[in-house]
């Protein structure tokens, strides 16, 4: 039997996920809390109950995570890396506080880890990874700052980075990947540059990662997850595709996956739950269009609402 | 995150849990404060190393790793020796945290960081990817790290393509192996590697190998898009060519000074134009760059080729498109004289026409078309304006040819029959295609499966595209059959073979002047004159959920696609003497889903009721149309004055999409959004409106 999203559930667990620090589980995300302040703050907004945290705390302590170069760790005395700098830029914009931010500084940061070729470098020790891109592209957007980079030059990198399946990989050669399609979909999207995507082969290959539970997988011939959920949906949402899949059935595996005793989503059914897959299960039901979560933009991965503001002024 | 079962959790694990994470909170503490002081001691860099043993995924401490070496290399000898010891000790970190997790990054990165300082040896790390890569054949940080080492040995890539075909021949379900042959293979065939000269040569091989995975275990997808990359490496022709044009090749186009009540023109080639000019339109196989003045010349004694202005009829911002339009000016000619002016396109200087992978325009080409002008008295202007048009069906009737009239179907094939450029070359893809469809269907006859049904499907069509126009029996039928019999058999996919099918669909309609005849109507009889081009293609009540084949569709001004389960008009955009068209009873989701209609400055008459605008919480075209989310109209829209309008904010889809337009009659009933607020909206933005839901306007 197809239960109902646990709204309320999902809440308490988000909340308590942020008072718990003392599992050995917590302890090793520690260095990616900011990621996680996004996930289960999205999350909150998603499900229309931000206001049960305490925005003042969770701002100072966010600023607290800046590094004098302008981006920001992922959690305090770590390092700074573009992977944190774009969550602490999307919690500002969850609690509209984008104005306390130095914004040429956190800009100057991302458009100095751009390289040579187009691509760019997670942070000072140069890993370059199309993830990178997206998450400079969308960060500069969110910031309107996007003339600070070769946007010309951060297309043809991805483009560089196409499969022959339609998908995209890390780097020129490497496999396609729903998350790394996500990314680079993401970018093309926001710099308006989505036709260089095929989308009806790019269409048939993520239409093809539903798998018979329902739920999606990443890659073919491996198990579904529900953080695949976010991936695919919304890759298939800004290519126009998503009519390709069954989405009655996805909707079941994700709710499927749900603690419906004290609340949180798991990657599968009975798996232990985690903020992370929380996150995608409630995003990709937004995605799905289910009643009563609020819509999500697949491109810049926060409320339409809240882009809207940004983008539109409203 | 992954993998893990939920379970109570009891008592004594949580004290487990707890000591653990007091240990590893400790670690983590004392690391930290190390790395805030820069203390780089043999005690405080071994305490990273046993913190990245535990938890590989924390970065700061690689970070801390890194720059405790570059501390060292500044303090010790530079003997080879002593700097291999260093970085030999960064290896063993890395091995040991990659046993600990795969698949972090931090660790991989680490790695390749540690290997282009260039003091490791590259032999073992080859042996130790074997070892890793037999453990986990799909793990794409060592396939990624794969490449890196074979690039920075500058190992061959056939050594490397040798090496998929061993993984393969272990296990035929290797994906990642799959990938990365199409990565080599397209490498070696592009540099013309000898072995590797020709695709004759080396795609029929590549069949084969492919076979032995997709009918070993035709539900195992690891095979399906290799071999449809094969295929489209088969059908493909690299270098651009045009398939289809408006006017057509050879044609006769009268040009109307207004509207006209005469019947003696043919009604397929004949367009009207107050201002004198018409559209010039070049339809390629594939998208194309660099169409302007000096890649295409346009001779005629009317116009000057120096005042031509190239458009890319593409969506968003894309400098290259499938479809070009000019505007050729004829009003300086003089009307009612029988006078045909021939017009001559050449695509002679054609070599800086370039496809997006780079391959230039083939031979030189050029056509020919002639244009008269007839000026003829009809009612006014202000007459027309009240006019309606309806879509009663009463209104119609079948459109039914006495004369020998020129077809544009005809006239198409003579286009492609001119263009048959690469025929030497299309023998051995033909004859490739002709060996893959019996393989399926002899792979049919054994086990009915999706992927066999589905291959054959793209077959069959591949080889009819082959083929056309010169075949005399298309395969649409059977195809449409196979597209009918996978909704059965994959019923989550159902609406992927719709949208198939509905292409299909409309191929069969256009391949023949016969069944395309079926499809056209005159609109209330030839008196009419609110269309200067009585003839309406009705494509209405066919469940479609897509629409294609504008290539063939060029002619159109009155389109009928209402009562269809359309989400889309992608392509629409080519049918650029389009004025009138009917989208009611779709599927259209959002007013960005229009966003094609921009292109078609002709159009008038547009009725997009009973749809779902408004009704859908996600816009799945919000960022295949222009807007400032997508950075494709810029700052500009930020200084409109308008914006300032709450209106426009909330509508900003529908005022992006209306805006350009000159509608006079709009029919929006029966969408979600289409309330009393909105309907003042749009009289707002569209000023010309004469008829908004049938309601005259002022
Ligand atoms: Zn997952």
């Amino acid at each position: 039997m197809m239960g109902e999203l646990a709204v309320d559930k999902h809440v308490k667990y988000i909340i308590s996920v942020e008072k718990k620090k003392d599992s050995f589980e917590s302890v090793v995300m520690e260095h990616l809390r900011m990621n996680g302040a996004y996930w289960g703050l999205t999350t909150l907004d998603l499900l229309g109950k931000l206001d049960a945290v305490d925005n003042g705390e969770i701002i100072s302590w966010v600023m607290k995570c800046q590094d004098d170069s302008g981006g920001f760790a992922g959690n305090i005395g770590h390092d700074p890396h573009i992977l944190y700098t774009l969550s602490a830029v999307q919690v500002l914009a969850l609690f509209d506080k984008l104005d306390i931010l130095d914004i040429d500084k956190v800009s100057n940061y991302i458009a100095g880890l751009q390289n040579e070729d187009g691509s760019f470098s997670g942070d000072m020790w140069g890993e370059v990874d199309t993830r990178f891109s997206y998450i400079a592209i969308c960060c500069l957007s969110i910031l309107k700052q996007l003339d600070k980079i070769n946007v010309d030059k951060a297309v043809n990198y991805i483009v560089r980075c196409k499969n022959l399946d339609g998908g995209f990989g890390c780097t020129p050669g490497g496999e396609s990947h729903a998350g790394q399609i996500f990314c680079c979909v993401g970018a093309l999207a926001i710099t308006g540059a989505l036709h260089h995507v095929d989308k009806d082969l790019l269409g048939w290959w993520l239409c093809e990662r539903q798998v018979k539970s329902g739920g999606l997988n990443g890659r073919p011939e491996k198990l579904p997850d529900v953080c695949y959920s976010w991936w695919v949906l919304s890759s298939l949402i800004m290519i126009d595709r998503v009519h390709w899949i069954n989405k009655d059935k996805l909707v079941k595996f994700i709710l499927d996956c749900q603690d419906m005793e004290n609340g949180g989503i798991s990657d599968r059914p009975d798996d232990a739950v985690d903020v992370f897959h929380t996150y995608f299960g409630v995003a990709g039901l937004s995605l799905l269009e289910y009643p009563g979560v609020k819509a999500i933009d697949p491109a810049y991965a926060l409320p339409v609402d809240v882009v809207n503001k940004i983008i539109f002024g409203k | 995150m992954h993998g893990r079962p939920r379970k109570p959790t009891k008592p004594e694990d949580a004290a487990a849990s707890a000591a653990k994470a007091q240990k590893l909170r400790a670690l983590q503490n004392q690391f930290i404060h190390n790395h805030q002081n820069k203390i780089y001691t043999e005690e405080a860099v071994e305490l990273s190393a046993k913190l990245l043993g535990i938890n590989p995924e924390s970065y700061t401490a690689w970070n801390y790793r890194k720059l405790a070496v570059e501390q060292k290399l500044s303090q010790s000898e530079s003997d080879p020796d002593s700097l291999k010891s260093i970085f030999d000790e960064e290896l063993r970190v890395v091995e040991s945290a990659l046993r600990q997790n795969f698949k972090s990054y931090g660790a991989w990165h680490h790695r390749k960081w540690v290997l282009s300082k260039g003091h490791s040896s590259i032999d073992h790390e080859l042996r130790l990817l074997d070892k890793l890569q037999k453990a986990d054949s799909r793990n794409f940080h060592a396939w990624n790290y794969r490449r890196f080492v074979a690039t920075l040995m500058n190992r061959s890539e056939e050594d490397e393509l040798k090496y998929t075909e061993d993984m393969i021949c272990n296990n035929f379900s290797n994906y990642s192996a799959w990938h990365n042959r199409s990565v080599l293979l397209s490498n070696l065939l592009k540099r013309k590697v000898e072995g590797f000269l020709s695709k004759e040569k080396v795609l029929p091989d590549e069949y084969e190998f492919v076979h032995q995975a997709v009918f070993t275990d035709p539900d195992d997808q690891s095979g399906w898009f290799y071999h449809l990359w094969l295929l489209d490496q088969t059908v493909k022709l690299d270098s651009p060519q045009l398939v289809s044009s408006w006017p057509l090749p050879g044609s006769d186009l009268t040009l109307l000074g207004n509207r006209c009540l005469d019947g003696s023109a043919s009604p397929f080639t004949r367009f009207y134009s107050d201002s004198g000019t018409f559209p010039l339109i070049l339809y390629f196989n594939q998208a194309v760059e660099g169409v302007n003045l000096s890649t295409i010349t346009v001779d005629s004694e009317v116009t000057s080729n120096k005042a031509l202005v190239w458009k890319p009829l593409s969506t968003v911002n894309s400098q290259a498109s499938q479809v070009w339009a000019t505007q050729l000016n004829f009003s300086n000619v003089k009307t009612d004289s029988s006078k045909a002016y021939p017009v001559e396109v050449s695509l002679g200087h054609s070599q800086g026409i370039i496809s997006s992978n780079g391959f230039r325009y083939g031979k030189p080409s050029r056509f020919t078309f002639r244009v008269c002008a007839q000026h003829v008295e009809t009612k006014p202007a202000e007459e027309l304006d009240r006019e309606r048009i309806l879509w009663r069906d009463e209104d119609f009737h079948l459109y039914d040819t006495h004369s020998q009239e020129s077809s544009p179907i005809v006239l198409l094939d003579q286009l492609s029959i001119n263009n048959d450029h690469e025929s030497t070359d299309s023998e051995w893809r033909a004859a490739v295609i002709a060996k893959e469809i019996d393989h399926f269907r002899e792979l049919l006859s054994l086990i009915n499966c999706k992927i066999g049904k589905l291959t054959l499907a793209r077959l069959l069509m591949a080889h009819d595209a082959m083929m056309w126009p010169s075949a005399n029996k298309f395969s649409h039928s059977e195809v449409l059959e196979l597209y009918n019999d996978l909704m059965k058999l994959d019923p989550t996919h159902v609406q992927y073979y719709k949208d198939h099918h509905s292409l299909v669909l409309l191929q069969q309609v256009t391949s023949s002047w016969k069944s395309l005849l079926g499809h056209c109507f005159y609109y209330r009889d030839l008196t009419s004159s609110l269309t200067g081009n009585p003839i309406c293609l009705r494509l209405n009540n066919l469940s479609l959920s897509q629409v294609g084949s504008f290539d063939k569709l060029l002619w159109v001004q009155m389109l009928d696609l209402s009562h269809n389960e359309l989400r889309s008009i992608e392509g629409l955009e080519a049918l650029q003497l389009l004025s009138v068209l009917n989208l009611s009873n779709n599927k259209i989701g959002n007013f960005t889903a229009l966003e094609p209609l921009k292109q078609l400055k002709s159009l008038k008459v547009l009725n997009i009721s009973y749809n779902e605008i408004g009704a859908h919480s996600i816009d799945t075209t919000r960022y295949l149309c222009s807007s400032p989310l997508s950075h494709s109209i810029g700052s500009e829209w930020y200084l409109d004055k308008i914006v300032a309008d709450d209106d426009v904010k909330s509508y900003w889809e529908a005022y992006f999409i209306l805006k350009g337009l000159n509608l006079t009659q709009l029919d929006i009933v029966g969408n979600a959004i289409a309330d009393e607020k909105f309907k003042l909206f749009l009289i707002k933005v569209i000023p010309v409106l004469k008829w908004l839901d049938g309601e005259q306007l002022h």
